[in-house]
């Protein structure tokens, strides 16, 4: 029954993974960044929309784990929405195809100022495993500006929970 | 002189109350619901803070949009204001109370679903269309229902003034009555309609196919969708107290007697609380029903309320 699952559960309390403090480094050099475009802090609240430009959904597998009980993404003040024109961070994973790359541009297009573009995988960030090929256009950075980067193939969990967390703490102070 | 300007006190006390309330009260359901399945989940305040994000960004609007999808975020909240400013929240007696009535609630609280969902049509998305014909057929179902349970507070009680219903059941006079339980359930199944909560819609979905209120919101940004969001929080809070002062009146304090409100907030404070629990825990342990069965559901609430009024005709006769 639902209801005992329920109770089990407060009794056992969260099963969340503690968290350790943010990367300092990544957080300070994006503060910095932010600083000199002279850009407009948003707080401790950042909304995340996934751009999938051709990947294998390798990475997909991996972001979504973000919103599991082990590493929930939403008590650091993240979470996921449904369109570019909610979001303030755009998640781009994949190569970039040719056929997603007018749609990676109009999404950014869509997505309202300020914004940052992360992209995930070693696919978004140079092409990865898929380099060279006829098909992309190579790397998230062939048709928007990047801020962050978070390599692997595909990116562990806390890999990417790192990167996140250093542009919440980048905008919340 | 004197109760007058008190009145309006309560009045300027209980928009502040509701306004500072309506964000947190969005956040600690968020919160119970992530301790109940195992997450720490976002703190209280982050709600407050995601609108303070939104207010900082710059409006994105789409070229195919009308005046109509400009207007209609501060439309739909001034109207759900003006609803927030007549229920009562600890203090009966404000300076609203003469214009508190019931029918009035209904419609403010219509008005600002109608401005939402002319403008989920007016960009001429399909999410849009989609949402707004649910939310309309919906609210279609759930209407009735809220007439049936203002019909019969109204013969109960003899007013459709809420205030007036709100002091008459804090007497307890009408001791507990069938036709009451049956009214409070009706009024419980038409709030989690109207504020599309599970089952009737998913407050937390991602999935368009899925979507209620979200589809119809999905193309606006920045400080639009602060209002918006603002305004769902403002009626979640409305609602909540529109149950606790019809159904758990007791301890609301008078608004001319100042020293009795403190203990009246704090009491209004618990009922929110006991409120979010309960309904945290009802969604986590239930699933979302199919769009087509919503109906089905709000036509129980519809004859529940039904079943009040007749109730009530047969244990008073037709006299
Ligand atoms: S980085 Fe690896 S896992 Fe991610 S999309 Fe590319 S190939 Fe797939």
């Amino acid at each position: 029954m639902v209801w005992n699952r329920i109770a089990r559960t407060l009794r056992a309390g969260p099963l969340t993974e503690p968290a350790g403090a943010a990367d300092e480094a990544t957080a300070h050099a994006l503060a910095e960044r932010l600083h000199a475009a002279s850009q407009a802090r948003l707080g401790r609240s950042l909304a995340i929309r996934q751009v999938d430009a051709g990947s294998c959904n390798g990475c997909e597998l991996e972001i979504h784990m973000l919103n599991s009980v082990v590493y929930d993404l939403e008590r650091f003040g993240l979470h996921f929405v449904a369109s570019p024109r909610h979001a303030d961070v755009l998640l781009v994973t994949g190569p970039v195809t040719k056929s997603m790359h007018d749609a990676l541009l109009r999404t950014h297009g869509a997505t309202p100022d300020p914004k940052w573009v992360v992209a995930v995988g070693d696919c978004a960030i140079d092409g990865g495993v898929f380099k060279g090929s006829y098909a992309i256009t190579g790397g998230t950075d062939s048709a928007v500006p990047v801020d962050l980067t978070i390599r692997g193939c595909p990116p562990s969990p806390a890999a990417l929970l790192d990167g996140l967390r250093s542009l919440v703490e980048a905008n919340g102070r | 002189m004197v109760s007058a300007l008190l009145g309006l006190l309560a009045l300027v006390l209980h928009l502040a109350l509701m306004l500072a309330a309506a964000p947190l009260l969005t956040g600690l359901i968020r919160r119970i619901k992530a301790r109940l399945v195992g997450r720490i989940g976002p703190p209280v305040t982050q709600p407050a803070r995601d609108l303070l994000r939104l207010l900082r960004k710059q409006p994105v609007v789409s070229e195919s949009a009308s005046w109509v999808f400009r207007a209609a975020p501060a439309t739909s909240f001034a109207a759900t204001l003006a609803a927030a400013a007549l229920v009562p929240s600890f203090a009966l007696d404000m300076s609203t109370a003469p214009f508190a009535d019931l029918l009035v609630v209904a419609g403010l609280l219509a008005l600002s679903r109608a401005a939402t969902a002319l403008a989920a049509l007016d960009t001429g998305t399909a999410f849009g269309g989609i949402g707004a014909s649910r939310e309309m057929t919906f609210s279609a179902f759930a209407e009735p229902a809220m007439f049936l349970v203002i019909y019969t507070l109204a013969l109960l009680v003899g007013t459709t003034n809420l205030d007036a219903i709100a002091g008459v059941l804090r007497e307890g006079a009408l001791g507990l009555r069938v036709s009451l339980g049956l009214v409070a359930l009706t009024g419980l199944v038409v709030a989690i309609a109207e504020n599309g909560r599970i089952p009737v819609d998913n407050p937390a979905t991602h999935l368009e196919l899925t979507m209620v209120h979200e589809a119809m919101v999905l193309e606006y940004s920045g400080r639009h969708l602060a209002l918006i969001e603002a305004g769902a929080m403002l009626r979640l809070l409305l609602w909540a107290s529109l149950l606790a002062a019809v159904f758990a009146p007791f301890g609301m304090a008078n608004a001319d007697a100042p020293l009795r409100w403190l203990p009246a907030i704090g009491l209004w404070a618990v009922k929110l609380g006991l409120l979010a629990a309960v309904l945290a825990l009802f969604e986590t342990g239930t699933a979302k029903m199919r769009v087509f069965r919503v109906p089905e559901f709000l036509g129980i609430a519809v004859l529940l309320g039904l079943l009040a009024a007749i109730f009530l005709f047969i244990s008073q006769g037709f006299a």
